[in-house]
């Protein structure tokens, strides 16, 4: 699992004088499924699309098995598009709906593989329309034929189709009902299974901790925590990682309450910055019950604060220590 | 004591190009004055629509029977006049999309003073520093500013403190909050459900908390409704609810709602099936499909809701609790 297959560095997104993403670096290894988290505005999804250079404006370094996206001709990018694929959040927006769904998942086939006959098509069509769960009779019906589940299905057969090292799933659970979600997760774990690496963008913190084996938490346009799932659930250590964390509803209220003590009140103060913010100093500071003089004036490195797990803190260490978080 | 708002038997179908879909079917449920009741379910269950049947909201090719009594008023015969003194002031509906159940053009604070203008007679220069108190009173920070503001200039977070202001302007006494932080970041939903628990102990209106997440209504319901296929499937305490679910669709719903909480799955639960298709006409139960527990009985026969007031349950054989 150590082969790195993703490796951004520094990536920056400006719209106008907006700066949209700020610095970003992570690495993704082959297998491996990473999580993005942050509130909307937090950048998550033009991370994805600057990755995938859906985007003019991005800057900085998107290497992917040692090509460099952001600067290879187009001509190359179109041929790395075969082993980076993306799901998106509304299935019933992202099929055409013109289209059979067999003719929607053969595409692909069509433009990456034109030596296929059309009865191979057929045959892989077939088989990846069971893969996710769906029979392969249905290839000839329309996405409106299908609810809002299937279509997602659908949508993630036609991204696998090629056999793709990265699929990028931009909130693909969160338009579906929860008896549905587990079944298009489950449908994931399965892809997991057999190696494929997942970057999986979602403000659905229940399902994350299920699915990844990381979890990168972004605040307006910057990395300010990554660390394996379990102790980034265990042990959050940047605030704001920690307020997203208590903001999440719990089935019976007095089970979450008594067990989350002060950074409960977070959730209740604030909202995002306004852009100007985050000019100068931490971008969570206005919001955050920690902050120290420090904090108005630089920005604050991302540092490791345990084996894997970084944060981007001016207290990270302090908050390590169970005593100090009444602060 | 007469309920804050009393639904009899209500049905509400659509006509169609080829036929009639039937979105609610026979729904009873009643309101104490001051409760807050919440009322779960997945898509096309139908729990919007009792509502938009009781405030008069659906398109012309809806077609509504039955009853909705309005602190002892009957709602569905009446028209638009008798309708338009209570809606919007004894009687108010918050939505999911603030930005959308905002006027862009007008501000805020116009859009707040004009409720007070036209359903209390109050004149515009009082009612104007009056909507400023009350965005004081959801927490507005600023509020004198943002009476200049309009709705674009402000946050969705924001844009739902406004709906939830306007929604208590002329003191009613039932609120209907349909998904208030569906469209929200999470942690500005718990902003938004604190909310909502301080103005209810302030206002003392009843509240309807409509939502596909069992883990929202669970923080504020006294009681909870569970809809699946157009009819109430259970009808609880909440807290006895969530502890021992009678109808096996909860159980089922409790089951799949994944928890950050507790062990981590190498699998999530899953629920098979779909939900039967709008429209079908059924003898049977219609969870039956779907029910690990479902008999013979249940294909054949469609189990009503019964029980006690505080706990009702449409099942042929109920999880014991």
């Amino acid at each position: 699992m150590n082969d790195i297959l993703l490796r951004v560095r520094d990536l920056r997104v400006d719209f106008g004088a907006h700066a949209v993403i700020r610095g970003v670096s992570f690495d993704l290894c082959a297998g491996e499924t990473l999580s993005l988290v942050g509130e909307s505005g937090s950048g998550k999804s033009t991370l994805a699309r600057a990755i995938l250079r859906l985007l003019q404006s991005a800057q900085g370094g998107v290497e992917f098995l040692g090509v460099d996206l952001l600067k290879c001709s187009s001509r190359e990018m179109r041929a790395q598009r075969r082993s980076l694929q993306i799901v998106f959040q509304d299935p019933l927006a992202s099929l055409d709906p013109r289209m059979t769904v067999g003719e929607t998942i053969a595409e692909p086939l069509k433009i990456f593989e034109p030596g296929l006959n059309a009865s191979a098509r057929q045959r892989n069509v077939g088989d990846m329309l069971q893969r996710v769960g769906l029979s392969s009779e249905m290839s000839g019906r329309y996405p409106h034929e299908f609810s809002g589940g299937q279509c997602q299905r659908i949508a993630i057969a036609r991204a696998m189709i090629l056999s793709p090292k990265l699929l990028i799933c931009d909130e693909i659970v969160s338009s579906l009902d929860v008896s549905i979600q587990g079944q298009i997760v489950n449908l994931l774990l399965d892809l997991q299974d057999a190696g494929m690496a997942v970057l999986f963008i979602s403000h659905n913190l229940a399902v994350v901790r299920h699915l990844s084996h990381r979890v990168l938490v972004m605040y307006l346009g910057k990395l300010v925590e990554i660390a394996p799932c379990d102790a980034l659930f265990a042990s959050p250590v940047h605030p704001y990682t920690r307020a997203l964390l208590d903001a999440v509803p719990h089935k019976l209220p007095a089970v979450g309450a008594a067990a989350r003590a002060a950074p409960g009140e977070l959730a209740a103060a604030g909202e995002h910055a306004v852009p100007d913010m985050i000019a100068s100093g931490c971008a969570f500071r206005d919001r955050c019950p920690y902050v120290l003089p420090i904090c108005e004036t630089s920005d604050p490195p991302l540092l490791e604060v345990a084996p894997g797990h970084w944060a981007a803190c001016h207290r990270s260490h302090e908050r390590l220590n169970p005593l100090s978080l009444s602060t | 004591m007469v309920p804050t708002l009393s639904v009899d038997r209500l049905r509400v179908s659509f006509s169609h190009r080829r036929g009639s879909i039937e979105a609610v079917d026979r729904v009873s449920l009643q309101i104490a004055p001051a409760e807050c009741l919440g009322l779960v379910g997945e898509s096309g269950s139908g729990k919007t629509q009792i509502f938009m049947a009781a405030m008069g909201l659906l398109p012309g090719n809806a077609q509504v029977s039955g009853s909705v009594r309005f602190e002892g008023n009957e709602l569905l015969a009446v028209g638009a006049p008798t309708l338009n003194r209570v809606r919007g002031s004894r009687l108010t509906m918050i939505f999911q999309d603030p930005m959308t159940s905002l006027t862009p053009h007008l501000t805020v604070g116009t859009q707040l003073s004009e409720v007070m203008v036209a359903h209390l007679g109050i004149p515009w220069k009082d009612a104007r520093s009056l909507a400023g108190r009350m965005l004081e009173r959801v927490h507005v920070p600023e509020p004198k500013r943002r009476l200049n503001q309009y709705p674009h200039e402000l946050s969705g977070g924001m844009r739902q403190r406004v709906m939830i202001a306007m929604s208590l302007l002329c003191e009613p006494s039932l609120v209907i909050a349909d998904e208030p932080t569906t469209a929200l970041d999470v942690t500005i939903q718990a902003q938004i459900i604190e909310l909502l628990r301080a103005v209810r102990g302030e206002f003392g209106m009843a509240l309807v908390l409509i939502s596909h997440d069992l883990a929202v209504v669970a923080g504020l319901a006294d009681r909870i409704l569970v809809m699946y296929a157009g009819s109430v499937v259970e009808n609880a305490i909440a807290e006895e609810l969530f502890r021992h679910p009678r109808h096996p669709y909860t159980a089922e719903l409790l089951r799949c709602t994944p928890s950050v909480t507790g062990p981590r799955l190498d699998r999530l639960p899953t629920l098979a099936g779909q939900p039967p298709r709008p429209g079908e006409i059924l003898e049977a139960c219609p969870f039956a499909p779907r029910c690990s527990r479902a008999a013979d009985r249940c294909r054949v026969e469609r189990p009503q809701l019964e029980g006690s007031s505080t706990s009702q349950v449409a099942c042929h054989f109920p999880l014991i609790s």
